[in-house]
């Protein structure tokens, strides 16, 4: 039996977090649940903790990058097989956990993300915002030589190979399109699967229609630079 | 030629520049590094106002003839931005160190948090 954690990145989500643990939990007691307090100010942490996940609370905010990357070190560092990124305010479905898994688990892929764009249409977004991200998915797929859809996606399983790179090294900002080119540049092999994600149920994302704009600039910036950086681990 | 008054001015500054310099060296308040960086940049700029006809000089080797201080601030301003540009590799750098050790704490202090209640539990 693989052993498996599930990483839930959690800033301030005091609201969400713990029926996100709940449901991480009830969806597999062997799925140890890490939640990452990212330098949150409200009660995140402890209502993770009593609802019986681990938490590791960062001293201040790093963002999600940071947060992110903490939760693939314990994996590393605990020796995981698996590790998941389930975002803490509650937007991935633990229904749709087996489908982004089930790659990893049966070996097919050592990188896997949820796509909201394949076949379901469980996410509706603002006209701009969708015609951004398909514009940064044409940018990732030439880049990554393959067929990306959803490269904003932060629903993200890895496999050992794909633990030991996250914790080498992890995008800081906007992480997810920069480290779907990093998986391709280290040459692992990386897959999505579709998947309905849920509308936020508290608080506000964190791209906003001004930040937008920065926010392709930046991204498109960082996954071409991505492609000319050195590797970071050797991986074979 | 610079007039003497701006020139004995210049060199009141330069030698201030130099002492704050010094100063800070000695209490250790600036690594040696820029130590080095600033205390030339202070000899630079008193060796151009001890030297009334320097300016005129040097910009003559550059064939500006108009306005001969302009090659000071061409300088200068270069000077600055290659500064700025390597501060900010400084602070990426400096940031980049202070993720990591934020991030190794939080994993330090809770795996000790877990063999403590280990002990208290067993």
């Amino acid at each position: 039996m693989s052993r498996r954690v599930a990483i839930v990145p959690a800033y301030n989500e005091e609201e969400s977090i713990g029926r996100v643990v709940d449901e991480l939990r009830a969806f597999d007691e062997g799925l140890e649940v890490l939640v990452v307090d990212d330098g949150s100010t409200d009660g995140t942490a402890e209502i993770a903790r009593a609802r019986g996940a681990r938490v590791v609370s960062l001293p201040f905010n790093l963002g999600i990058g940071g947060a992110v990357q903490t939760g693939f070190r314990y994996a590393w560092e605990h020796d995981f097989d698996v590790a998941v990124r389930v975002d803490g305010d509650g937007q991935h479905a633990p229904a749709e956990l087996d489908a982004v898994l089930a790659p990893v688990l049966s070996g097919e892929a050592d990188v896997v993300v949820g796509s909201r764009f394949i076949g379901g249409d469980g996410y509706r977004s603002s006209r701009s915002r969708r015609v951004g991200i398909r514009l940064l998915a044409l940018s990732v797929s030439a880049l990554t030589r393959q067929r990306i859809t959803d490269p904003t996606s932060g629903f993200q399983a890895a496999n050992r190979k794909g633990i030991r790179l996250f914790a080498a090294d992890y995008p800081h900002d906007y992480p997810e399109a920069e480290a779907a080119v990093m998986v391709a540049k280290h040459a692992l092999r990386l897959c999505e699967v579709p998947v309905a994600m849920r509308a936020r149920e508290t608080g506000q994302s964190s791209i906003t229609a001004v930040r937008s704009v920065y926010y392709m600039v930046k991204v498109v910036l960082a996954i071409f630079v991505a492609l000319f950086r050195r590797k970071v681990v050797p991986l074979q | 030629m610079t007039p003497v008054r701006v020139s004995v001015a210049a060199a009141i500054a330069s030698v201030l520049l130099l002492l704050v310099v010094f100063e800070l060296i000695r209490s250790r308040r600036l690594r040696e590094r820029y130590a080095l960086l600033w205390l030339l940049t202070g000899a630079v700029l008193l060796v151009l106002s001890v030297w009334r006809g320097g300016l005129n000089t040097i910009a003559g080797w550059f064939g500006i003839s108009g306005y001969p201080p302009a090659i000071l601030f061409a300088v200068g301003i270069l000077f600055i931005l290659l500064v700025l540009l390597h501060y900010s590799t400084v602070i990426s750098r400096l940031s980049d160190q202070s993720t990591i050790l934020a991030q190794r704490l939080a994993l330090l202090e809770q795996r000790f948090g877990e063999q403590r209640d280990e002990h208290r539990g067993g």
